[in-house]
């Protein structure tokens, strides 16, 4: 039996033939040569670039195959969480939640709320059996306020009741009593208290104050970057079924099933084999159900099994946004040496994140801003620092490139700035400070090995783009345009590839094939959206050469494969595509032992393609139907089942020196952005964007071009229209469609070029050298905001760099202009 | 009982008067293909089509609406169509086949939704097939489909591809007597809860029985109370079968829009004589608003950021007040008087406004500012309406802003101080510090009272601007953009 045990080899050439996985290796002999940790089965690794194969792979050619449910999505036969069929008698839970930012809870009276039509349980802190602290990661997150109340929109409290509507109304009839305490939601002020959920981390390489103190120029300059809230269209939910020992099973809408397995089981106090937790998909997650779904199926199983029924519970849109954390807010901070050029030599950046109340993945989160502070760009001697501020709002969560695009976004403020200080374009100096050689390793110490992938990428989409052109252009119609300024931009984007806590690495998959042939597969990893389970289900259709159609997926199940990472971190295919794969190869090779002995046949020449066992070529070729050969295997008594494991190699990273290679690759892309603003209304529109974007060897052009095209466009949100307001209390006003506006269709630009990068696969042993796409192209919409800072330059005669914090509406674009004509008029 | 046709079957149900149509599908028929994303009519996810007996054609016309924000009643004698209703077999229609084509759909649940706007739009261009599909009618017809994972353009490319898949019908279309069916139906509902006045007189007696029972049309402001504040209706009025409120007067002066009349019905009349109010249509909300919303329910609601009162303001429209004393008539600036607070008396309704023809020369200019350019409420918005006399002087001038205070307001030192003149420059500059003397906006959460205050005073400018413009200006441009480009 064939297991994934990490093997030394040496580092190898790279298979040139097209067929990558066939190529054979030695093992490592010479103890001095460079080691690299690979997988045995594995295709080989290269530490160096691959050279560029546009025509290979014409039997593996990757298929834009459509979703797997998207006939089921068009015609409303997908089940969410509220569709599911439930028991009779389910119950509908709904919680209380805190109208104070902070205090102490004083009373808490919830005899009207048992009063209340249909209530049949309420349950408070005190009705927890097991843990009452739900931190998923550091503690800090009690299921339910018992003292200390931190955010609006903390739960208090949870009823069950025969409706929705009369569980709404029954949470409404509690008396709470808070002693206020004083509200802290500004976190710069929290930063310099020294009000921190996690210590403060630091990454520095070289001499950075020495550098600073004799570059020939010096910027400094702070932002604000706002914050995003999920907007998963399908809110949170789940159904609570007890079942007949001391468990329940849970439907839940969920990134992160495992976890939620698990504080299931201990708030409830019992092993983690009584809970079962399945997901057959989310109407989007985005991050946002990562840790944060976890609360609700807390809550629901405890009043599962405390009345005995199944209960649902759906948080109203309104609720959903109050309770859950976001996107966190981050401030910034630069101070950068450069020379002449706008080559940057070294410097200091700060970024505090706003953490909201508790760690939650704040420490990861804010690490990554901290990875990402260069993009694509190489600092120099620099000082890195992050902080992790507490304040009174909701734990703010995973979101979509995790503190990344926070991280980019002062660097790129700085190429701006630095562009202005010495009256080069913004694209010249972006240019110039791109990884390189000589310039290759970032400030934690990790080789940045395909950066010539990056110069390509911007060069080349400088071209597509016209960008020069359009410069003169843009420049000659701003000259004679007093009013409507156009400006453009291109920014780069290099996005580390897998989770930054190491452990989280490793995935699991389960693979059954039937007596038809018909095959199913299972892995730890959930469906949102982004076609994950796709692209697996096409994973294991190549290994064992089969249609499409032929393999089916089935609902993600902590009784199928056990103890999965979140589905987060883009790695989702990465590492479920790769232990499918081995699941599906184990079976490969059992079926291909037997057919050996079974049928005679060469054991070396054997392959599975077309639903046939091939064997031999021409005259002596054999082809026996796949369904004839798993028939003839379970006969034979050959197990048709298997588990596949995968666990990333190769990376590490030390927190106490910060520095290692905690990412397995890089993803990179870059795009250009045109706006048109209207400077006496702030109104603006994003009129063209052009995007090349790297997927290696990209899995699923459709699926990838949708992650791209729709990473783009939420990032554009975020950047633009999507302004989360608290009011002086900390009460979140944005709490909803009415007043929380996300891209509609006509903020599609009305010239979208996207393509993705061909003929570049990942220089890492990905699945199929492909590339992890669900968060880099997040970054893309970086462009947008630049553009706006150069239209807006325009009307100091891009000789001063506007300040424009995110997002920026029409509101900030506005005052923004305003600054600069008094600015311009002060000169 | 509500008696109406879900997908081709008849069904009769009872259901609470504040009930919606989505809680009908979900909780009761069981029919979950229908999501609830917002529950406020804002996402579109619960998208339905409602086919509904028009008075004036024979055939029904298929209209998108809010399932979450539609009251159950309102399906009486009408045919509600849903997501479930569209594949024959596994043949699935156009609008689904182009989006599985397209790769429209990733999470999957907002695209029921966008399935029956797509729907909707794929029977108008059935009805009118020569009608090219462009980039305004695209907008219409899916601005208020949100979708959190595509970024629109592979659903652009399934609402352009439609025609290029096969024509294939639902299986209740093969039933060449369901319309016929479907107006059989009473119109009127049989439910003493939920009353469906037919008349004037009747709906003043209703109003008289029941002072405490809220009145509604369009109910896209209403049924929030029940989705989000949980309100509950014992009773409700319904004005959408008062015949009355349903009409289009003409006069020789112009025109009374009955209160009951929806945004989509008056759209064209706008069209015709106010182009620039007419494409202010087309920002004040979603397709499955307009379809339903009602420019009464825009007055009666009073609030200061409303998006019709300010340009009625500016074209000295009039309201006609209805009770069961009889029939009263305001100018409109007469009947905002505080915040949320009307001239409207106990026992009275908005009746119906009047439109008056625009006169030669008068030109207008209608400025929403808001956060997002399609389906958001206005931070503000400037409406302004002049001639310009022979002797190039302003005349008639009129400026009225909506999120500028309490109510919807005109601005009458800033009118003075344009009224008459000719030096443009100076009448502006006057005009934009009696703006600033004038008004103190708030700030919320859609704006500051700066920017609030910068912005309407730069309306103005921009308005000066167009004006020193030789060439004539596309009123129809709610950003300027190329208007003052040379």
């Amino acid at each position: 039996m064939r297991t994934l045990t990490k093997r030394v080899f040496t580092a190898p050439t790279v298979a040139d033939d097209g067929q990558p996985g066939d190529a054979l290796l030695e093992p490592a002999i010479d103890g001095a040569r460079q080691e690299i940790g690979r997988l045995e089965g594995d295709e080989p690794v290269a530490r160096d670039s691959v050279t560029p194969r546009p025509d290979a792979t014409t039997q593996h050619r990757p298929r834009a195959q459509a979703h797997e449910s998207g006939i089921k999505h068009v015609t409303g036969r997908a089940r969410y969480i509220d569709d599911l069929p439930a028991p009779h008698g389910t119950l509908h839970a709904m919680v209380g939640l805190s109208p104070m930012a902070h205090g102490r809870l004083t009373r808490l009276d919830l005899d009207a709320v048992r009063q209340a039509p249909g209530v049949i349980g309420v349950i408070s802190a005190q009705d927890i059996p097991g843990h009452r602290d739900i931190g998923p990661v550091f503690p800090g997150d009690p299921l339910f306020a018992d003292d200390e109340v931190s955010y609006v929109g903390q739960p208090l409290f949870a009823v069950a009741a025969t409706s929705y509507t009369a569980a709404r109304r029954a949470v409404r009839a509690a008396t709470i009593e808070i002693e206020p305490l004083p509200a802290r939601l500004d976190p710069v002020a929290a930063a310099e208290a020294g009000e921190f959920v996690r210590p403060t981390h630091r990454q520095v390489s070289g001499d950075w104050e020495n550098v600073l103190a004799s570059a020939p120029h010096v910027l400094a300059a702070e932002q604000f970057v706002g914050g995003q809230e999920h907007f998963y269209l399908e809110g949170q939910a789940c159904l609570v079924v007890p079942s007949e020992d001391e468990g329940v099973t849970v439907f839940t809408s969920n990134q992160h099933p495992s976890e939620t397995q698990k504080l299931v089981a201990e708030v409830l106090g019992i092993p983690f084999h009584a809970v079962t937790v399945e997901n057959r998909r989310m109407g989007g997650g985005f991050g946002g159900k990562e840790t944060q779904a976890a609360p609700w199926a807390c809550v629901a199983a405890l009043l599962a099994r405390r009345t005995g029924h199944a209960v649902r519970l759906r948080l109203p849109r309104a609720d959903d946004t109050r309770a859950t954390g976001k996107r966190h807010p981050f401030h910034n901070h630069y101070r950068l040496g450069f020379d002449d050029e706008g080559v940057l030599l070294g410097g200091d950046i700060s970024v505090i994140g706003d953490c909201g109340h508790s760690p939650d993945l704040s420490e990861a989160v804010v690490d990554r801003a901290m990875f990402h502070a260069d993009n694509a760009y190489f600092l120099g001697a620099a000082r890195v620092t992050g902080y992790r501020a507490r304040t009174h709002t909701a734990s703010n969560t995973a979101f979509r490139g995790f503190g990344g695009p926070q991280g980019m976004m002062i660097i790129e403020r700085a190429m701006d700035d630095i562009a202005r200080h010495i009256g080069a374009d913004p694209l010249t100096v972006r240019k110039r400070n791109l990884y390189r050689e000589g310039r290759e390793t970032t400030h934690y110490g990790q080789q940045v090995d395909q950066y010539p992938l990056m110069v390509e990428i911007v060069e080349r989409l400088e071209r597509d783009s016209d960008y020069w052109n359009r410069r003169r252009e843009i420049a000659e119609f701003n000259r004679a345009s007093p009013v409507i300024k156009r400006g453009l931009a291109l920014t780069p984007v290099k996005f580390g590839i897998s989770f930054t806590a190491k452990h989280l690495n490793q995935a699991g998959a389960l693979l059954h094939v039937y007596t038809d042939g018909s095959v199913i597969i299972n892995h730890g990893g959930t469906e949102m959206g982004q076609g994950l389970h796709t692209k697996v289900c096409q994973v294991v259709a190549r290994e064992l050469g089969l249609d499409f159609a032929a393999v089916r997926i089935s609902a993600t199940r902590t009784d199928k494969v056990p103890n999965t990472s979140p589905t987060a971190a883009s790695s989702g295919a990465d590492l479920n595509g790769m232990a499918a794969r081995d699941a599906a190869r184990q079976v490969r090779e059992r079926l291909f032992d037997f057919a050996a002995g079974h049928y005679q046949l060469d054991r070396e020449g054997l392959r599975l393609e077309n639903g046939q066992l091939v064997s031999g070529v021409g005259d002596i070729q054999r082809r026996i139907p796949w369904g004839d050969l798993v028939q003839a295997a379970y006969l034979g008594r050959v197990s048709l089942s298997a588990s596949g494991f995968y666990s990333t190699p190769l990376i590490h990273y030390d927190r106490d020196s910060g520095q290692g290679r905690p990412f397995y690759y890089f993803a990179y892309g870059a795009s250009a952005s045109e706006v048109r603003i209207d400077t006496l209304s702030g109104e603006y529109r994003v009129e063209r964007v052009d995007i090349l974007h790297d997927v290696g060897d990209s899995l699923n052009p459709a699926i990838d071009l949708g992650q791209v095209e729709g990473g783009f466009i939420q990032g554009m949100g975020w950047l633009t229209s999507e302004e989360l307001k608290w009011n002086a209390e900390g009460r979140l006003m944005t709490d909803g469609p009415a007043t929380y506006k996300i891209p509609t269709f006509g903020d599609l630009p009305p010239v979208f070029n996207v393509e993705l990068l061909e003929g570049h696969p990942n220089s890492q042993a990905s699945i199929y050298r492909s590339k992890a796409v669900g968060e880099p192209p997040f970054m893309l919409a970086i462009s947008v905001w630049s553009a706006l800072r150069d239209g807006l330059a325009s009307l100091a005669d891009y000789r001063i760099s506007p300040a424009l914090d995110t997002p920026a509406t029409p509101e900030r674009v506005l005052m923004a202009a305003e600054a600069m004509r008094r600015e311009e008029h002060a000169r | 009982m509500i008696e109406f046709f879900l997908n081709g079957h008849r069904q009769r149900l009872a259901a609470a008067p504040d009930s919606s149509v989505l809680a009908l599908l979900r909780d009761r028929l069981a029919a979950c293909g229908t999501k609830e994303g917002c529950a406020s009519g804002d996402c579109g996810a619960c998208t339905v089509v409602v086919a509904e007996p028009d008075d004036d054609r024979d055939a029904l016309s298929y209209r998108t609406t809010n399932a979450c924000i539609t009251p159950a009643h309102q399906l009486q004698g009408c045919h509600l169509i849903t997501v479930e209703g569209l594949a024959r077999g596994d043949a699935l229609h156009p609008a689904q086949a182009a989006m599985v084509a397209c790769h429209g759909s990733q999470c999957g649940f907002c695209t029921p939704g966008i399935v029956m706007s797509l729907f909707a739009l794929h029977e108008q261009q059935r009805a009118e097939p020569s009608r090219a599909l462009d980039g305004h009618r695209l907008e219409a017809a899916l601005g208020g489909n949100l979708c959190r994972c595509t970024g629109y353009r592979p659903i652009r490319d399934a609402a352009l591809s439609m025609a290029t898949h096969a024509d294939t019908r639902p299986s209740w279309a093969d039933d060449p007597t369901l319309d016929e069916q479907v107006r059989a139906l009473p119109r009127r509902s049989a439910d003493s809860r939920y009353l469906t006045p037919a008349s004037l007189a009747e709906l003043a007696q209703a109003m008289q029985a029941y002072p405490s029972a809220p009145l509604v049309a369009g109910a896209t402001d209403l049924w929030l109370e029940a989705t989000q504040r949980l309100t509950a209706y014992e009773r409700v009025i319904d004005l959408r079968r008062v015949a009355e409120l349903r009409r289009i007067e003409e006069t020789a002066d112009g025109w009374w829009i009955g209160a009951a009349v929806t945004y989509r019905e008056w759209e064209p009349l706008l069209a015709a004589h106010y182009p620039a109010f007419a494409h202010l249509l087309t920002r004040l909300g979603s397709a499955q608003i307009r379809n339903r919303g009602t420019l009464g329910g825009n007055i009666a609601n009073a609030s200061p950021v409303g998006d019709t009162p300010p340009v009625l303001l500016t074209l000295d429209a009039r309201v006609r007040l209805a009770s069961a004393e009889g029939i009263r008539e305001l100018a409109l600036d007469e009947f905002f008087l505080d915040y949320k607070q009307t001239a409207l008396q106990p026992g009275e309704c908005v009746a119906a406004i009047f439109l008056p023809r625009p006169e030669a020369g008068v030109e207008q200019r209608v400025w929403k500012l808001s956060k997002r350019r399609e389906d958001d409420i206005s931070t503000l918005l400037g409406a302004f309406r002049w001639r310009i006399d022979g002797g190039g002087h302003l005349r008639d001038v009129r400026i009225a802003y909506g999120g500028m205070a309490a109510i919807p307001l005109r601005v009458p030192a800033a009118e003075a101080a344009l009224e008459g003149k000719a030096d443009l420059d100076a009448a502006f500059d006057a005009a934009k510090r009696a703006l600033r003397h004038t008004l103190t906006p708030m700030s919320d959460v859609r704006g500051s009272s700066s920017y609030r205050m910068t912005a309407a005073v730069n309306l103005l400018e921009r308005w000066r601007l167009t004006l020193a413009r030789p060439e004539p200006v596309d009123p129809t441009q709610e950003v300027a953009l190329d208007a003052y480009a040379h």
